[in-house]
């Protein structure tokens, strides 16, 4: 699969000495291999090289197959046309792969370095969204920037883990049983959250919650703290609730019963559920989904692009996807674990954890298992700004993993 | 080697290094995190399952019911002819111009374009207006019906500086005797809303409801069945293939026992005379001709009868829209002496050759009845009072028999009854009796029964009952007057004369009328010796009746100045004849009644001869040929 790993030298590991001897990574001091150490010190395009060469690209190859059932749905979507949806995806992901494997170049200390411009960036433009955004469909708002469409709640996902991973990497996990270092990070989280719910999009506020809320787990939490927090959650909810908007309780509601108004709000879910249905075990066959062709289907090249998929291929159809979307996941976090730096670690973990949360809220959403909210499925819907920030998000990953034997910000701890 | 070993190390997981505090909870805790997303998704999965293959069918059945679309598909209305085959109602093409507003970029420019081809009035561009507000942009608007060969020439030629403008065909009702057969064939409308509302069918485009005559009674048969078409739509309802068409079955054709020919003959018989006549085969009761006169022209409630129309026919006082023969209801004056007759005699009351004196009235309880004979006509028996028709033999017998009697006898006759004929909005007519009277709250005088033995007083009868009643008598059998004669070439069993019951009643009895009746006809001193035919070796057998529609007070008939045909119109007695022929072998049975016509033997009785002696040349079979004689010769 995506890690070529064999169980080799987990003796030598537990030795101070190997460990010591093996610092790898890519900063000049302490990279090991005669050959190798020669090479990034002769030239910075051949240290490019070698960087490239340590990329994944069965992980990479595993993004474009994604990238590809995305491209041939959305030209199913178009009704056999590369036009209007997929051709220009296509030349979107084109572009997000040279900005993921440019991003995969960045050492650590340099994302580190840029987390804290990027977040403020990021909550700029979430407020400014909010000032003198365009509103699409009810919940998602963009702004033009430079000529192009902008989702800042996409992109802010992206910054706030880099942001997250950053602060925790700073504190470092012996930080983390004293409340008072929690307290930053958390606002971290309620500010982008609150932005984001106030815009009003339900789906993007719960998933940066839900990717904040793990990356604190992850980070090392303690256990008892973790309890604080989970036993006011029901109250909070309530809360929550009661703050809504009309039409997010509206959502709650028709999704607890959407066959009460069968052409208004539940008309979505409702047609999606008998599009899934209709597909059966192989599907109504490509290009043949009558439900999408003939457009019952709302919304089938974005939010409800693997409706589509599994009306047209079925239910071996959309495990596939399914299957494929897991693997990513998966792949992402054993990358994290595969981190010897905690922020590789934890920005890995955060890069994951934002891309199955995306892939939950997506899929339950379809198979009318959570209300309706504007997240589309990565790699695979409709639309640039999603597109972009998911290869961002790779790039970060790849990053993680290109630079996982560094040892980056110990040397900090042993000045300490 | 050594080198490439310390080059990467390599571990499996969990990372748990001593000098990277947090890195073996990470570890834990990520792998935590990894099984939860691996049981998320799986749960998700056995979601897909549950809505993919468990309800996978049901789901199914739902999608095909989002994309197929069934709509029916008018069926041809059936047609109409006459019992040679002759089409009295047809359908005929209607060629439409058809707007479809999304292939036209310009929908004002195309309708003004089009205006000036073909002239759309006010009226018509609202209506476009409104039905474009209203339909989608791919379903067509009509712009105008009924396009003559010039006008589709002309946008045709036109078509590339029409974009959007189709030619459609569609079907309307066409009448080719009009007028001729309105009241009978009846006519068709466009459905109303509560008829919708019964049939899906009928909320077709195009389709039409019968709603008078022979077109409303068979409604069923003439209407058909839908075909249906199943066609693939999507969500806003665009046609986008075809499925699956089932052509539906056209409407039964109908053959009436009609004549047209005859029917046409009858009509110019009567000319303008306010009146109506029914030719009746009385062998099997057919109606072969049936006129009202005046009529109006059925075609014009297809596309709607203007107001002004509307109001004329309803305040004529010739009442056009009425069917005369069946909704015309008249006081049978002396045609009704028959059935009094058949009363006294079934009831042994009086036998044929019993005589009465008539003096020329008849005192009863002080008041006194006239007879049209002002000095009487001596002493009768039932022959001669049917052939002088004197009305004071049946003022007495009358007054012997009693209400009941004559009721039971002209019921019997088909008089005062409902027919089984195929026409709505028919009316029963009236034969009084001491009960009728008492459930309206009025006794039952003596003279009541009097003036009825004669058919006045509240006698009310309809042409079609006279034509019955004659054609019971000529044949003993208890015929129905029909109309169909024929569904889709079938011929029907009550074509079959023996499949008609005979009457209860003596033919002794029956005889003795139609002798009476020969000699009004036939005998010296008849009452209609004008009805006598010009056929050799036919003879007809009728009876006359002059029926007045107001009590002639005393004055005016002591002045002597009493003249009917000086009286405004009308005041002016009805004309009636009633007959049969041939009298040995009998066919046709002729009821005419002419309204305000004064007197039956005069107005009528020549009418009624003529339209008889048509019917029996007109089908030169029957005719009693000499020998020695060809078919030609009898001509």
């Amino acid at each position: 699969m995506v890690l070529p790993v064999k169980p080799t030298s987990g003796l030598a590991n537990r030795s101070g000495a190997a460990a010591r001897g093996v610092l790898a990574g890519l900063d000049p001091r302490k990279s090991g291999g005669k050959f190798r150490k020669r090479l990034l010190r002769a030239e910075p395009s051949f240290r490019i090289l070698s960087k490239l060469w340590s990329v994944s690209w069965l992980y990479v190859l595993l993004i474009c197959v994604l990238a590809g059932v995305g491209y041939v749905s959305l030209y199913s979507a178009g009704g056999g046309s590369a036009r209007p949806f997929a051709g220009p995806q296509a030349m979107r992901f084109g572009f997000g792969l040279v900005l993921m494997i440019t991003v995969a170049m960045m050492p650590p200390r340099f994302l580190v370095r840029i987390a804290v411009p990027l977040y403020i960036v990021a909550i700029g433009l979430l407020v400014a969204v909010l000032r003198m955004g365009h509103v699409g469909k009810g919940a998602e708002r963009w702004i033009m920037l430079g000529g192009m469409q902008v989702q800042p709640s996409e992109y802010a996902k992206v910054a706030l883990v880099l942001m997250l991973a950053a602060w925790f990497h700073r504190i470092s996990y012996a930080r983390m049983g004293n409340p008072l270092w929690l307290i930053p990070p958390t606002l971290m989280v309620l500010l982008p959250v609150g932005l984001v719910l106030k815009e009003p999009n339900l789906g993007t506020g719960v998933i940066i919650g839900g990717v904040g809320a793990a990356m604190f787990f992850a980070a090392g939490m303690r256990l008892w703290q973790i309890a604080l927090l989970i036993l006011p959650t029901p109250v909070l909810l309530k809360i929550a609730y009661a703050h809504l908007h009309d039409y997010q309780k509206a959502r709650i509601t028709t999704f607890m019963h959407p066959e009460s108004d069968p052409l208004g709000a539940g008309y979505n879910i409702i047609q999606s559920k008998i599009a899934l249905g209709s597909g059966g075990m192989w599907g109504q066959g490509y290009m043949r989904g009558t439900q999408g062709q003939l457009n019952f289907l709302p919304e089938k090249q974005t939010d409800f692009i693997f409706t589509m998929i599994a009306e047209e291929w079925g239910y071996v159809g959309g495990i596939a996807v399914i299957g494929l979307l897991l693997l990513l996941i998966l792949g992402g976090m054993i990358m994290a674990i595969r981190s010897r730096n905690r922020f590789g670690r934890l920005l890995a973990l955060g890069i994951s954890v934002n891309f199955f949360l995306y892939c939950l809220v997506n899929l339950s959403m379809v198979m009318g298992a959570i209300p309706v909210g504007g997240v589309p499925l990565p790699l695979i819907s409709y639309g640039g700004s999603a597109m972009l920030d998911v290869m961002l998000g790779f790039g970060l990953l790849m990053s993680v993993w290109v630079h996982r034997n560094s040892r980056f910000g110990e040397e900090r701890e042993e000045q300490e | 080697m050594k080198l490439r070993r310390r080059k990467e190390p390599k571990r499996l997981m969990p990372i748990r290094d001593p000098k990277d505090p947090g890195s073996g909870v990470f570890t834990r805790r990520a792998l935590l995190l990894m099984a939860a997303q691996t049981a998320a998704l799986g749960v998700l999965g056995r979601r897909l399952y549950d809505l993919q293959i468990r309800d996978g069918d049901h789901f199914a059945k739902l999608a095909d019911n989002n994309r197929i679309s069934k709509r029916l598909l008018a069926p041809p209305r059936g047609l109409i002819v006459d019992r040679y085959g002759v089409a009295i109602a047809a359908n005929k093409t209607n060629w439409r111009a058809l707007l479809l507003p999304e292939e036209t970029t310009d929908v004002q420019g195309t309708i003004d374009r089009f205006s000036a081809l073909v002239p759309l009035d006010e009226r018509d561009r609202a209506r476009v207006a409104r039905e474009m507000r209203h339909k989608r942009k791919f379903v067509p608007v009509m712009l105008r019906d009924f396009l003559s060969w010039d006008d589709m020439a002309r946008i045709e030629l036109n078509s590339p500086g029409l974009p959007g403008v189709l030619i459609d065909v569609g079907t309307t009702r066409f009448y080719p005797y009009g007028s001729l057969l309105a009241h009978t064939v009846g006519y068709v409308a466009p459905p109303n809303e509560q008829d919708v509302a019964k049939s899906a069918l009928l909320a077709l485009p195009g389709m039409r409801m019968g709603r008078a005559g022979v077109e409303q009674s068979q409604d069923d048969l003439l209407r058909g069945e839908s075909g249906s078409v199943q066609m693939e739509v999507n969500a806003v309802g665009r046609v986008m293939a075809e499925l699956d068409r089932v052509e539906g079955t056209p409407g039964d054709q109908i053959s009436l026992s009609l004549d047209v020919g005859l029917q046409q003959a009858v009509l110019g018989r009567i000319g303008d005379q306010v009146a109506s006549a029914v030719v009746m085969d009385c062998r099997n009761g057919e109606v072969v001709a049936m006129v009202s006169n005046p009529s109006f022209d059925p075609s014009l409630f297809d596309s709607g009868v203007s107001r002004a129309q509307w109001a004329e026919w309803t305040s004529n006082e010739r009442t056009p829209l009425i069917n005369k023969a069946v909704a015309g209801v008249y006081p049978p004056g002396s045609t009704f002496k028959p059935a009094v007759a058949m009363a006294a005699l079934s009831s042994g009351a009086i036998s044929a050759t019993d005589r009465f004196f008539c003096p020329g009235h008849f005192d009863m309880g002080g008041a006194r009845f006239h007879c049209w004979a002002k000095y009487g006509h001596g002493s009768l028996d039932l022959h001669q009072a049917l052939k002088f028709s004197c009305d004071v033999y049946f003022y007495e017998v009358a007054h012997r028999i009693g209400m009941e009697k004559i009721a039971e006898s002209a019921h019997a006759f088909g008089l005062g009854t409902e027919l089984g004929i195929e026409l709505p909005h028919q009316r029963e007519g009236l034969i009084p009796t001491p009960e009728w009277r008492r459930r309206h709250g009025h006794h039952w005088n003596g003279g009541d029964t009097v003036v009825s033995g004669i058919g006045q007083g509240f006698v009310q009868v309809t042409p079609l009952q006279l034509a019955t009643y004659t054609s019971r008598i000529a044949t003993g059998r208890a015929v129905e007057p029909h109309l169909v004669r024929a569904v889709n070439g079938s011929v029907g069993a009550k074509a079959e004369p023996t499949n008609w019951p005979a009457l209860d009643m003596d033919p002794k009895f029956l005889d003795a009328l139609r002798g009476g009746m020969f000699a009004v006809v036939n005998e010296p001193h008849g009452t209609a010796p004008k009805a006598r035919l010009d056929i050799p070796g036919v003879q007809m057998a009728g009876k006359t009746g002059s029926a007045q529609v107001r009590r002639v007070s005393r004055a005016l008939r002591e002045s002597g100045h009493f003249n009917s045909a000086s009286l405004p119109w009308e005041y002016r007695p009805h004309a009636l004849f009633i007959c049969f022929a041939p009298f040995d072998a009998p066919r046709y049975a002729v009821s005419v009644v002419i309204e305000h016509g004064n007197a039956g033997a005069d107005a009528a009785a020549p009418l009624a001869r003529d339209i008889m002696t048509d019917a029996l040349t007109r089908d030169p079979v029957n005719h009693r040929i000499p020998p020695g004689q060809t078919v030609a010769d009898a001509e």
